[in-house]
């Protein structure tokens, strides 16, 4: 890789929160809030501020435990609590309740159908929520989502240097005039990835590898906050796969937080410090190492396969919380 | 007489003769401009038939207009405009809320549509005048004709040029235009639905502009002939605009000459010509037959 993190042109401009304490997972324990005084302010209760009271807290449990005299203040990136997403009446995710701490690397696993690819669309407010919550503590301009390969047109008469410019697209719109310094942007992210020369190849002209490829260099001048890829390593070769996981790597240094849809559990274990093992329901959820245990992955196939009309509703009633789009698909 | 002077007669008199032959020249390639880049935006689309279903929709609007106020221009344009507009709408819609995509639905209006459409063209007017809408004649273009088919060409380039990036980001990746929508509230398909609503307006209002100078059949055949074929052509989009409204000049200058020449019906001639070049282009184009059997050599790298 020939990224350099002192020449390249983007920015690791700060989070809304500073957060110095990136790679911990941020799970509010009951004690920490009663030792800091803020017992009852357990997170999910909805108000920003009761996070963020707990956020504090939890800063003044890390000075207690001597640790450096720095308040803490990590406020989760996604919050999920009790998010429940269906497909006419079956649940895709089923109750989901968790953080995504800022800066973390995360990836998500579980079998096919256990609702990986349904938890990234519902972050990114491309499906309904059909309960539960969900929060985010990033502008939806910082954020930027990667689907499946499948769903992109591979065959658009388009340049390889035009479709790394849609990049720009949360802030130049359909209108504004791209700069000299965002055509540098393109060029250093194409580098970045190994495409270097290639501005003016039409996209119908690149494999499946470089089309990748090209996705990245696009995620890279979107410059995100928050970054969710879905399995973006099928049917990589390994020297793509390698390359776009140093991307991922480097990313993760930025302090970006990085969520991931994984098929192999190899790479899993050794790119990404925590995991979410889905299957519907949540397995589990924490550092990758005693998330991807036997007991858990023999649990998530188990579960993944049921799909019975006849089932019960699910009484676990949870109001419907969320104002963004909470409303049945049935 | 020379060489000259026999091209000169053949292609040149019947437009210096005729002032009907020169308002339908205009109006050609006034559509030709506007229509054919609309319809390589329908084919990147996968929604080449859609220009078919739409201009089977306007009809049912263009029967009242021609119920309520006769064989008179403005009605029936307005009446067609307001149809086709309905229709995408609905369809759209149906579209947004159901799980049915765009095509399904609007296969399933406009059909209901056309249905409507031939029941009230053939209660109140004779077989002629359902063959007049349907086959039209740009031989028959008057002012009002051309000063319509004008407005709609210009307002369609304009907008077409406001649009483009929009538009075309839309066709390529509309879940990243979804997800990237400046504004905080995103639907299912995001901000991509406005875009895809004005862009069909634009194809509703060009075919009906179309339906006055080539027939609602035929104003389709010279939005997706020529953008059809010029596809074969290159590999990027403004390329391919620029080719399939020359193609679409072409087949309107030559359809016009044949026409008057051969006494056939101009419409057809103009489509006719237009499939031609199409059939042309399958065999010599770069991404078309022959090009393939030539190029048995192949380069290291």
């Amino acid at each position: 890789m020939h990224y350099d993190a002192n020449t390249k042109p983007f920015s690791t401009t700060a989070l809304p929160i500073p957060t110095t304490h990136a790679t911990e997972d941020f799970a509010p324990q009951k004690a920490t809030l009663e030792r800091a005084g803020l017992a009852g302010m357990a997170p999910g209760t909805g108000s920003a501020a009761c996070r963020l009271a707990a956020v504090v807290g939890r800063g003044l449990g890390q000075w207690r435990g001597r640790k450096p005299l720095v308040f803490l203040v990590v406020w989760p990136m996604v919050t999920l609590d009790n998010l429940t997403v269906s497909y006419r009446q079956h649940p895709a995710l089923h109750h989901v309740s968790g953080h995504f701490a800022p800066g973390s690397l995360t990836a998500v696993v579980g079998p096919n159908g256990s609702g990986k690819s349904t938890l990234l669309k519902s972050i990114m407010g491309l499906l309904p929520l059909s309960g539960g919550q969900l929060s985010l503590t990033t502008p939806r301009s910082r954020m930027a989502y990667l689907p499946q390969v499948a769903e992109v047109d591979r065959s658009f008469p388009m340049v390889v240097q035009d479709c790394v410019l849609l990049g720009f697209w949360p802030s130049l719109g359909a209108w504004g005039g791209v700069t000299a310094a965002q055509s540098d942007q393109v060029l250093a992210a194409l580098q970045a990835v190994g495409l270097a020369g290639f501005e003016y190849r039409p996209l119908n002209s690149l494999s499946s590898g470089q089309f990748q490829r090209v996705m990245f260099a696009r995620l890279l001048v979107q410059d995100a906050q928050l970054i969710l890829l879905d399995e973006p390593f099928n049917a990589m070769d390994s020297k793509t796969t390698a390359a776009l996981l140093a991307l991922i790597a480097q990313w993760h240094q930025q302090e970006r937080t990085v969520i991931a849809v994984l098929h192999n559990d190899t790479q899993v274990r050794q790119h990404f410090p925590k995991t979410l093992l889905l299957a519907r329901e949540l397995v589990a959820w924490g550092d990758t190492a005693q998330v991807m245990t036997e007991p858990h992955l023999r649990q998530a196939r188990a579960l993944a396969e049921a799909w019975d009309d006849e089932a019960e509703f699910c009484d676990i009633d949870t109001p419907l919380r969320d104002t963004r789009s909470a409303r049945s698909t049935a | 007489m020379s060489l000259l002077q026999t091209l000169l007669d053949l292609l040149v008199s019947p437009f210096a003769e005729f002032a009907f032959m020169r308002r339908a020249l205009v109006a050609t390639a006034a559509l030709s401009l506007s229509a054919a880049p609309l319809g390589v935006f329908l084919t990147l689309r996968r929604m080449s038939l859609l220009g078919d279903a739409l201009s089977h929709a306007v009809l049912p609007g263009v029967a009242v207009g021609f119920m309520l106020f006769g064989l008179s221009l403005p009605a029936m344009a307005a009446g067609g405009v307001l149809a086709g507009m309905l229709v995408a709408g609905i369809a759209g819609l149906v579209s947004r809320f159901t799980t049915l995509k765009e095509d399904a639905s609007l296969a399933a209006i406009y059909l209901v549509a056309l249905a409507l459409g031939v029941t009230l063209i053939s209660r109140q007017g004779t077989q002629l005048d359902l063959l007049h809408i349907l086959f039209g004649s740009a031989l028959g273009v008057d002012e009002a004709g051309l000063l319509l088919v004008a407005s709609v060409a210009s307002v369609s380039l304009l907008a077409l040029a406001l649009l483009y990036r929009g538009l075309v980001l839309e066709s390529f990746d509309a879940v990243f235009l979804a997800v990237s929508a400046r504004r905080g509230r995103v639907g299912r398909q995001g901000g991509g639905w406005v875009w895809q609503q004005v862009f069909l307006m634009l194809v509703v209002i060009n075919l009906v502009a179309g339906f006055q100078t080539l027939g609602t059949l035929m104003a389709v055949g010279l939005m997706m002939l020529p953008a059809v074929s010029a596809r074969l052509w290159h590999d990027t989009l403004p390329a391919q605009l620029v080719n399939a409204s020359v193609q679409a000049l072409l087949a309107g200058y030559f359809g016009l000459v044949l026409s008057y020449h051969l006494d056939t019906p101009s419409g057809p001639t103009i489509i006719g010509c237009a499939g031609v070049l199409y059939f042309a282009s399958l065999l010599v184009a770069p991404g078309g037959w022959l090009p393939r059997l030539w190029a048995t050599r192949h380069r290291v790298a």
